[in-house]
């Protein structure tokens, strides 16, 4: 079992379908079979331990990735919006490294080093393949360092078996139509972006490739490569929108167009209402996952999307991360790690084969198999996720325990706030309280705020402090942090 | 004996499968001949177990203790245990990435 059989088996049964467009070229899935075999070979040759990407979104990402599991290789992509010295700390983890970089420069000490342009040219060639492939479904295919919010970043580890059985599980070979494309503009660091890699090549859908978002090009891309799928994060909706509404009809501006994937943080329900009426004709999905769950583990799906904008009794819905994928088993259990019925929060656990929940060599699973993710939430009588934040974000006054997720969402219903940020402070009369930043776009006051919060929550939520600010710190895949918001206060 | 993961060759036309879940001491067959992780030479196949199998399915018995993914596709039909084994619908979900 290896990731690399995916690529086979559609180099196999479609070898002429685009697999990959980028910057007007494209690679068909036979050329991007070969390209890895003959990546897999100079890595096999090379007597690194690790293949490493740092680089944006190109050829290479999938290329290195096939490549790196037909030799037998971990593959490591690095997050280019590091610093050099956090960048050295982590190559340093990953030594003897073969890196591939944009740049035929290097400013890292490694074994072999090789430019983008090189790496694709050399793997394009006529040059020698990997002879027999590496087929032990327990050796490590992705290694992924976590954005570090909280600390030093962890490795992530992803076996083959994992990654296998979450394609295998959730998509279906040659599913695409031929005219079908998705555009993948998440980095190619990130778990995203590496399922997106996978899940595509599988369905033999083609993958138009956009190194840096910028959202009018993304909507320009979507048009002239007839884009009809696309995944993105809420920042990067937010700002389609904004771009959008300038248009004068949304339809023409990508008329194949047909569905729009989700995640990677959370949804503000005002954006996914706006999404909704401004693309009515558009299959909307959230999917919630995890690095250490190989990507997705919840669905929202386009149905579900649809009844809950239509009845508004379903309308809270759409906050919601949707339901366990078949293949997922998933419990909300309290503090003492008893499973807790429908409507009470507490930590998600997670089980099934593509579930990892492993760092560093070491697992973090519990003697069931269940990998307890950190994130807070609850499950509404229909099996709905909501998820409320990381477990470690939730603020405990006094006693009780506060959903930063609950008087934020409140706050985001007012029309002059556009974004909300609650975290614990220290507090002497209550352990913690409850601090506010908020970025407003028309005036509200301190007191106005915290009146709406009284009456809407207890008054155990009302903020002891409230920041205007302008903008709230977000990592580029829109996740907030907390960390440093906390640090204000 | 069959582990998941394992490559499995058909040993009389093109098919070849991966092991998603098997017992121990299954024995698969394709076009009545067993198959193995390498097979020297093909030989012809049993004309009542040639209805092919095709590349992306997966097969399954009745109580589900086997299942197979086929990875190349192939004239003969995979039976395990004698039993003919059937194509498992994947429930499509959207794609989420």
């Amino acid at each position: 079992m290896n990731i690399a059989l995916l690529l086979q088996m559609a180099s196999e049964a479609c070898p002429d379908r685009v697999a990959i467009t980028f910057e007007g070229q494209h690679y068909d899935n036979q050329s991007l079979y070969e390209a890895a075999e003959r990546a897999a070979a100079m890595f096999q040759s090379s007597g690194c331990r690790f293949i490493s990407v740092l680089d944006t979104s190109s050829p290479a990402a999938p290329i290195a990735l096939m490549g790196a599991a037909m030799a037998g290789l971990p593959y490591v992509p690095l997050n280019y919006r590091l610093t050099v010295e956090q960048l050295t700390g982590l190559i340093e983890r990953i030594q003897p490294a073969f890196l591939i970089t944009e740049s035929t420069d290097c400013n890292y000490s490694v074994s072999q080093h090789m430019g983008r342009n090189d790496f694709l040219a050399a793997a394009m060639s006529d040059g020698p393949k990997i002879e027999a492939w590496h087929e032990d479904p327990s050796s490590v295919a992705v290694q992924l360092f976590t954005s570090g919010t909280t600390g030093t970043p962890k490795a992530a580890l992803l076996r083959h078996e994992h990654l296998v059985s979450y394609i295998l599980g959730s998509v279906e070979f040659m599913g695409a139509d031929p005219d079908e494309a998705t555009l993948v503009s998440v980095p190619p660091y990130h778990i995203a972006g590496i399922s997106a890699v996978m899940s595509s090549i599988y369905a033999c859908r083609r993958q138009v490739q956009l190194a840096n978002f910028e959202p009018t090009l993304w909507v320009e891309l979507c048009r002239t490569e007839a884009v009809t799928n696309a995944f993105v994060v809420p920042t990067m909706l937010t700002r389609i929108i904004d771009v959008l509404e300038q248009e004068a009809s949304v339809a023409d501006a990508f008329p194949a167009l047909k569905s729009i994937a989700y995640g990677g943080g959370k949804m503000p329900i005002p954006v996914i209402e706006r999404a909704l009426a401004l693309m009515p004709h558009v299959n909307f999905t959230n999917a919630y996952g995890l690095t250490e769950t190989s990507s997705t583990i919840t669905l929202l799906d386009p149905d579900d999307h649809r009844e809950a904008i239509s009845d508004p009794a379903l309308r809270p819905r759409l906050g919601s991360v949707g339901k366990a994928l078949p293949a997922i088993e998933l419990e909300i259990r309290d503090e003492d790690g008893l499973a807790v019925s429908a409507g009470t929060p507490g930590e998600i656990y997670v089980r099934g084969p593509q579930v990892s929940g492993e760092y560093d060599g070491k697992s973090v699973l519990d003697s069931e198999g269940w990998f307890p993710t950190r994130d807070a939430g609850y499950l509404d009588e229909g099996g709905y996720l909501f998820l409320s934040g990381r477990a470690d974000d939730v603020i405990v006054r006094g006693g009780e325990n506060i959903s930063p997720g609950e008087i934020e969402d409140l706050l985001l219903e007012r029309d002059e706030i556009v974004d909300a940020a609650a975290v614990g402070v220290a507090s002497e009369e209550w352990g913690e309280s409850v601090a506010l930043a908020v970025v407003v776009k028309s005036a509200v006051t301190d007191t106005e705020i915290k009146d709406y919060i009284r009456e809407h929550l207890r008054s155990s939520r009302v903020p002891e402090k409230v920041l205007v600010v302008e903008e709230l710190p977000y990592n580029e895949t829109g996740k907030l942090l907390r960390r440093v918001v906390r640090e204000w206060f | 004996m069959l582990k998941p993961g394992s490559r499995l060759k058909s040993a009389v036309c093109d098919a070849e499968v991966m092991v998603i879940k098997a017992g121990a001491n299954d024995e698969v067959t394709c076009g009545g001949a067993v198959m193995a992780t390498d097979v020297p030479e093909k030989g012809a196949g049993d004309e009542a177990q040639m209805h092919g199998c095709l590349i992306g399915k997966r097969y399954i018995n009745q109580e589900e203790t086997i299942e197979l993914l086929c990875v190349k596709s192939g004239d003969g039909s995979l039976y395990c245990n004698g039993e003919e084994l059937m194509t498992k619908d994947t429930k499509k979900l959207p794609s989420s990435d």
